[in-house]
């Protein structure tokens, strides 16, 4: 599975400043396994210790926070937009 | 007594008073002054790190008290320069502390130990104006001309009017289906309003991506890339309250959470003067207030949680209406820090709070304001805030700008223009 990922401005030194790149996995977390063999250190940033999303990482596949899904497991199918947002404060 | 709060290790080249750095609030990670607010470690949020070193507390108290009566008088404190006072801004701030002493008598608290800090007194109604005169002065200091933001209403009209006073362009974005009061209060300012199909949240996320597209460069979102400063806004409600107490810290305080920066903020606050020396180190209990329609944070102070599972509003109260508050794990943290709690009241209890604040002490509150109110009532009935000890209470908006909540109140009666129609309708 083919999908797009948009990349925060605070993660583009690992994708020589783009702000889209491509990656496959039929799940989030083997996207985020795949970004990582492309763009070494990206998932250190967007995982903690334990593997698991960032508290201040959000994440949507298509138009839906994983959180209301299923996380990791996610699915992304082919040719879903991935996007990874830093959390921001109310208004 | 001289403080040394941080030690400033980065070089920052903007003059933002005694703002010394960004530091990160998970990892501690530093870098300089900036548009940026999450850390390039660990996503954290990025706060102001400041160097009150060179303060003396009583010479800094006498410089607050000879300031201006707004925001600026603690310009000493807060990420700008000290000529601040100076340039065109909405200049917010020294609101009342109002003694509600009808309130309490309604409440069961006891005569002179409830106060309500009434913020609709600011220049646009809501306590959103002293956030946005922070992130305007930070938007001066990085060159920025354009001021935008993600808005449930209140911080739209804000920001409209901070950037119509200091000759910027705003563009700002909102749900599409917010209160026609709150869309007219931020359309009025002549910038750019746009709705956004979707909640704040959906909103929120929108801003986020237009921030790293070169379509939104050079655009100061002042609750995205401006959030440090932004933020740093709402320690003035915890100077004010102290001031007004007469440099005393209340016992307990009932504020309002939706994306949970108020609440951590006022506790910043609150522990800089007890730093500072311009209050007594005495303990404080802090108490969120949320909506039954949106209360990821109760939910999860209540199940005893760390982390705050997002929900989906569906709450009278818009101002408050944020799915996934990105402060909530703080707020946690800090009310059971303080020996707090977190409650959430219906839009029902919500509505009727509104009625008694606006009944007993003449303040008409919005919704937000119907939420904390509510929730000090439901607090103090289950026994869980204490009715003897001092407890300040926020309404941090205009009732003028939620008046459908309350759209069932009315005349009380319509009489012909005589005495006797009026003795007939039992006004006499």
């Amino acid at each position: 599975m083919s999908v797009t990922v948009r990349i925060p401005t605070i993660l583009r030194t690992y994708t020589g400043g783009q702000a889209e790149v491509s990656a496959e996995g039929a799940t989030l977390g083997e996207v985020i396994a795949d970004l990582e063999k492309n763009h070494t250190g990206i998932a250190a940033r967007v995982l903690d210790d334990q593997g698991k999303l960032r508290r201040f990482v959000n994440v949507y596949v298509n138009d839906d926070d994983v959180r209301f899904e299923q996380g990791l497991e996610t699915a992304t199918p082919d040719g879903a937009g991935v996007s990874i947002i830093p959390a921001v404060a109310g208004g | 007594m001289a403080v040394q709060t941080v030690a400033s290790t980065t070089e920052s080249t903007v003059d933002l008073g005694p703002a010394a750095a960004l530091s990160c609030r998970e990892c501690g990670h530093r870098v300089p002054l900036g548009p940026v607010f999450a850390c390039e470690e660990c996503f954290g949020p990025l706060e102001i790190a400041y160097d009150f070193s060179a303060y003396d507390t009583e010479e800094l108290r006498k410089r607050i008290e000879s300031g201006p009566s707004n925001i600026w008088r603690y310009a000493p404190l807060l990420p700008v320069p000290a000529d601040v006072a100076t340039k065109p801004n909405i200049n917010p701030g020294w609101t009342q502390l109002v003694k509600a002493d009808n309130l309490a008598r309604e409440l069961g608290v006891d005569e002179g130990k409830l106060f309500v800090k009434d913020d609709s007194g600011n220049p646009t109604h809501s306590f959103k104006d002293r956030v946005v005169a922070q992130a305007l002065e930070a938007a001066r200091a990085f060159g920025f001309t354009t001021l935008s933001c993600s808005s449930t209403g209140n911080l739209a009209g804000a920001v409209g009017a901070a950037a119509a006073r200091a000759g910027f362009r705003s563009c700002v974005f909102i749900p599409h289906d917010l209160e026609q009061g709150k869309v007219v209060m931020a359309a009025v300012y002549g910038g750019e309003l746009v709705g956004i199909e979707g909640n704040y949240d959906d909103v929120n996320r929108f801003c986020s991506e237009l921030i790293g597209d070169p379509a939104g460069e050079g655009w100061g979102f002042v609750n995205v890339n401006l959030r440090p400063y932004y933020a740093e806004g709402s320690k003035t409600l915890a100077y004010e309250i102290c001031e007004q107490l007469g440099w005393r810290l209340p016992d307990q305080l009932v504020v309002p959470i939706a994306s949970g920066s108020q609440l951590t903020k006022i506790d910043k606050g609150l522990q800089e003067l007890i730093k500072l020396g311009l209050v007594e180190d005495k303990p404080y209990k802090i108490f969120g207030a949320q909506a039954e329609g949106c209360s990821p944070v109760s939910t999860a102070f209540k199940a005893g949680h760390d982390v705050v599972r997002p929900q989906k509003p569906d709450t009278i109260a818009k101002s408050l209406a944020i799915g996934n508050p990105a402060d909530g794990p703080y707020v946690l943290d800090i009310a059971r820090r303080t020996g707090g709690f977190v409650e959430d009241v219906t839009d029902e209890q919500v509505v009727d709070a509104i009625k008694v604040l606006a009944r007993t002490e003449g303040i008409f509150a919005e919704t937000a304001g119907g939420v904390t109110v509510g929730v000090t009532r439901k607090l103090i009935e289950n026994g869980v805030l204490d009715p003897a000890k001092s407890t300040v209470v926020l309404n941090t908006g205009d009732g003028l700008k939620t008046l459908d909540a309350v759209a069932g109140t009315g005349l009380t009666a319509t009489i012909r223009p005589n005495l006797d129609s009026f003795r007939d309708a039992g006004l006499a």
